[in-house]
């Protein structure tokens, strides 16, 4: 049942018998005896008929909310029909990684095209055709800056969680000191900051806007960095930054970010993709695939994975980095997502999202009992404090087939995107003011 | 062809979203952006067309043959491309509450189970995000093994010089010294070389089997246990399980640690270059240690727990669920015949090819091999001036996808072919066909190999002119 072997059954023993071989098992004669197994126990193959019912099944077994106020590192918009219909192409999916360049300009123009609007977007020289997703992005990019006298990376606590806990992972393997610079009213503690780097400071680490949904303020966290020769790392959200003030407009060194609310699904967490940008100067630090423009030999304008010395297939232990892929299939996605809104679009969506949490805040706060929990400007997320658990209110709002915010310390985290209408906002808020008066 | 910006006309959109239904809200100057954004401004039908041509332009699996040695390119079954795509798992949202996304925990529940099974562990993340990702997982295990007994002195990680080039990277990520073991003339693990460089201070070995050679480490108990015996970890690198799969068990074999390529062995398209998925399984002891989280069962519920002693997360989240979503469509329709036959054919078809060639190419090793074999072009090439990569090139005017060049480092201009069960005795009779035409014309016209490709849309790349003079973007008027 349920196989992908063309040959039959007599064409296997015709190859068999050119081999000189018997039986398929004499094709195993160098595994020892002993180790070989008897029996896998996993059930019995199913038809493609069947295999369609059961997962369809396990499917279901999820809720699918109709609105949803959540984001806290995965977004929710609007994905362009066009889009999926690119991305899933046959010869863009299955092809491998594009080592042999003569037939693989396709996959190897979508990534060049695909850098130049990271570029665009962060505002940054170059860009890499990206990595496994946001976080592994910022860890990437702190053990870029690390030098033999610098391996001491500040990074701000007011970041996604899931960031920090990858950059830490991944500190731990480079023995790169990790430190925490606290927030103070939900942003970064400016002075705390400046009182902590020192010339053994390789990096700092903020995200804009941050994980409380607030903005930071950037440009000054890049100045007191570069004042003590440490580089700057921003962790982007790739919508806000189609009207927000570039990381390079920020004195960023390295621009990174959770590319997913770039065309991709929100799909329980992955695949995602990790966008991965920086001055010229740090380029030949810059991890993973780079594509670059080049002629064939005939002079016609070619595209071909590029600055390979850096990598392991040939430093091997000497490499900075061990990454050998990347998200191809979500760097075109994020590609046609961004040619598909095109500049007014990408604006249009930033300016509803933040338009739209702009008006579920004051709405929400509206109600006797909510409050904001911090002040200052916010993108399309805001953390708001309530009277009563946050879970009672979660709760009621799951029955009316609505995902809430995300429950945080002290509070509700809330989201809204171009996908949230008026009215569904007014619905959900309405559902809050009931239980706001029990 | 044009790029997708020269395509760019002022003013071209689609119509994509509702005007806005809420009072419009302006960023404060302090954070406004100042530079202008240039994308392409484009109607659909041109982003649909620009994309169309550029597909043109590239060869995957499901398009023709592509025996690109350790990369698995089997064929990439449709019906999980359909499964993947199901609303019920695309648009759940990965902090939602347990109760809501039972279905993706048992996803990820049944995808362990299955996996274990086949690979004789007791339990896996499905964290990273692909093998390397993978390897670097492992590797902190190991270090966290260690650390938890307070046995510091366990620095170096013994590599063979036959590896893939990642785990070299990958354990000095990991922060550990490499020491590279030369191998047997065999192509396999020298068990006096290893028992000369095994020590105190080894914390593991890592280990592909069948090897990058693709033959099987018939010693492998032996090199397990002396890796054992010297207080150390095996670790197994997954990327070559296609040919064993559903017959032999890393498990069973010693090793204590395993990452899969999911988009290898188990089907799932490479995309490519990505996403891949690379979970990492473990023997019950190192379980404490996994990254992410570990779904268990409380009164019929699957749940999420944090591994008491978690070397912490790898990446957000939960790995590429959608890859696992496609892998276990795989599994589930397999079955366990069907696993170990995809195995008996995938060494099937890797062996017949390597006889019909055997008369014109040298191969550099002798008799039965797994799921891939190494051919050596060093004679053709000192005696005919034809390298590896003119072969390849030669191939790809034949409308197939070459094989792996110049890998294994330790055989000379190599081409590494794997062909994998999904292809058919026609198609392999078809390749041999070409190889040996290519041989001929490597005897009587090496030139004309020389020149190749030169039916393709491009020919022959100044690889050297960008590395030099890097052009990494497009550069508007």
């Amino acid at each position: 049942m349920g196989q992908y072997i063309p040959s039959s059954e007599k064409e296997q023993k015709e190859m068999l018998l050119t081999l000189g071989l018997n039986s398929q098992e004499d094709l195993f004669e160098s595994i020892p005896h002993e180790v070989k197994l008897k029996d896998l126990n996993i059930p019995k193959g199913i038809s493609e008929l069947e295999v369609r019912e059961k997962i369809e099944e396990i499917s279901r077994e999820n809720k699918v909310f109709k609105s949803i106020f959540r984001g806290a590192g995965a977004y929710n918009h609007y994905i362009p029909s066009i889009v999926k219909t690119v991305a899933s192409k046959e010869e863009f999916l299955t092809a491998y990684t594009p080592y042999q360049a003569e037939i693989s300009q396709g996959i190897l123009q979508s990534i060049f095209e695909y850098q130049t609007m990271i570029c665009e977007l962060t505002g940054m020289d170059v860009s890499n055709a990206s990595v496994y997703d946001g976080a592994t992005a910022a860890a990437e990019a702190v053990a870029m800056c690390n030098e033999r006298k610098r391996k001491k990376a500040l990074v701000s606590s007011a970041i996604h969680p899931h960031v920090m806990q990858t950059i830490a992972t991944y500190c731990e393997g480079n023995d790169t000191e990790l430190i925490v610079i606290k927030e103070k009213d939900g942003k970064t503690d400016i002075d705390l900051l400046a009182s902590l780097l020192d010339d053994s400071v390789s990096c700092v680490y903020i995200q804009q806007p941050n994980f409380n949904g607030l903005f930071e303020d950037a440009t000054s966290v890049a100045q007191l960095t570069h004042n003590k020769g440490a580089k700057l790392i921003m962790g982007c959200n790739p919508i806000a930054l189609a009207i927000m003030k570039t990381p390079f407009e920020c004195g960023a060194d390295i621009a990174v970010g959770e590319g997913q609310p770039l065309g991709m699904s929100l799909s329980f967490g992955g695949p995602y993709l990790g966008f991965m940008a920086s001055t010229k100067d740090m380029l030949r630090k810059l991890p993973g695939r780079i594509v670059g423009e080049t002629v064939d030999k005939n002079g016609k304008r070619a595209f071909v994975l590029t600055l390979q010395a850096r990598e392991q297939h040939i430093r091997r232990e000497k490499a900075i980095s061990n990454i050998c892929s990347n998200q191809a299939l979500c760097a075109l996605t994020a590609a046609v997502y961004m040619a598909a809104m095109g500049p007014d679009g990408m604006k249009e969506v930033a300016t509803q999202c933040i338009s739209k949490a702009k008006y579920l805040a004051d709405e929400l706060c509206k109600i006797e009992g909510i409050k904001l929990k911090y002040q200052g400007g916010f993108f399309n997320e805001f953390i708001t404090e309530c009277i009563i658990d946050p879970d009672v209110l979660l709760e009621k709002l799951k029955k009316h087939n609505i995902l809430g915010g995300y429950p945080v310390k002290n509070g509700i985290l809330w989201c809204a995107t171009e996908m949230n209408s008026k009215r569904q906002i007014d619905d959900m808020v309405s559902i809050v003011r009931e239980v706001m008066k029990k | 062809m044009s790029l997708i910006f020269e395509k760019s006309k002022d003013g071209r959109a689609l119509s994509l979203l509702p005007s806005l239904d809420v009072p419009k809200v302006e960023l404060d100057d302090q954070v406004i952006r100042k530079k202008e954004l240039k994308l392409p401004q484009l109607a659909e039908i041109d982003i649909g067309r620009h994309y169309t041509e550029l597909v043109k332009k590239v060869h995957g699996v499901n398009c023709g043959f592509y025996p690109l040695g350790s990369c698995t390119m089997k064929y990439n079954p449709r019906v999980n491309e359909e499964m993947a795509a199901l609303p019920g798992f695309t648009n759940i949202h990965p902090l939602q509450e347990e109760d809501t996304v039972q279905g993706c925990m048992k996803v990820l529940d049944l995808a362990n189970q299955y996996l274990c099974e086949i690979t004789g562990m007791d339990n896996m993340t499905f964290q990273p995000a692909a093998g390397a990702h993978g390897e670097f997982t492992g590797l902190l295990l190991i270090k966290a093994y260690h650390k938890s007994r307070k046995d510091l002195k366990r620095t170096k990680i013994i590599v063979p010089d036959s590896a893939h080039g990642t785990n070299p990277a990958s354990a000095t990520m990991a922060g550990f010294e490499v020491v590279s073991v030369k191998s047997g003339d065999d192509g396999c693990v020298d068990i006096e070389r290893l028992k000369e460089v095994v020590g105190e201070d080894t914390a593991g070995l890592m280990l592909t089997n069948p090897n990058t050679v693709g033959l099987f480490e018939k010693d492998i108990l032996k090199i397990t246990e002396i890796i054992h015996n010297a207080g150390g970890l095996v670790y197994y690198d997954g990327a070559n399980l296609n040919a064993i799969m559903g017959h032999v068990r890393p498990g069973d074999m010693g090793f204590d640690i395993v990452h899969l390529n999911l988009h290898k062995t188990f089907s799932t398209p490479h995309g490519g270059g990505g996403p891949g998925s690379g979970p990492v399984g473990c023997k019950s002891f190192l379980e404490q240690f996994l990254p992410g989280y570990l779904i268990t069962r409380k009164n019929d519920k699957l749940t999420f727990k944090k591994p008491e002693s978690s070397i912490g997360m790898i990446k957000s989240f939960y790995g590429n669920f959608l890859v696992v979503v496609r892998a276990l469509t795989y599994i589930l329709m397999l079955g366990s015949e069907g696993i170990k036959k995809a195995a008996l054919n995938a060494v099937l078809n890797a062996n017949y090819m390597k006889k019909m060639l055997s008369d014109e190419y040298d191969m550099a090793f002798d008799g039965l091999c797994m799921h891939e074999f190494v051919m050596s072009l060093e004679k053709l090439h000192k005696e005919h001036g034809v390298s590896a990569m003119d072969v390849a090139k030669a191939l790809l005017d034949n409308g197939m996808h070459p094989p792996t060049m110049y890998f294994p480092l330790i055989v000379h201009e190599a081409l590494m072919i794997e062909p994998t069960e999904t292809e058919s005795k026609e198609t392999l009779d078809q390749a041999v066909d070409i190889f040996k035409q290519i041989y001929q014309t490597a005897l009587t016209d090496a030139q004309k190999l020389h020149d190749a490709p030169v039916n393709t849309p491009v020919g022959r790349l100044d690889e050297l002119g960008a590395a030099r003079n890097p052009k990494l973007r497009y550069i508007f008027e």
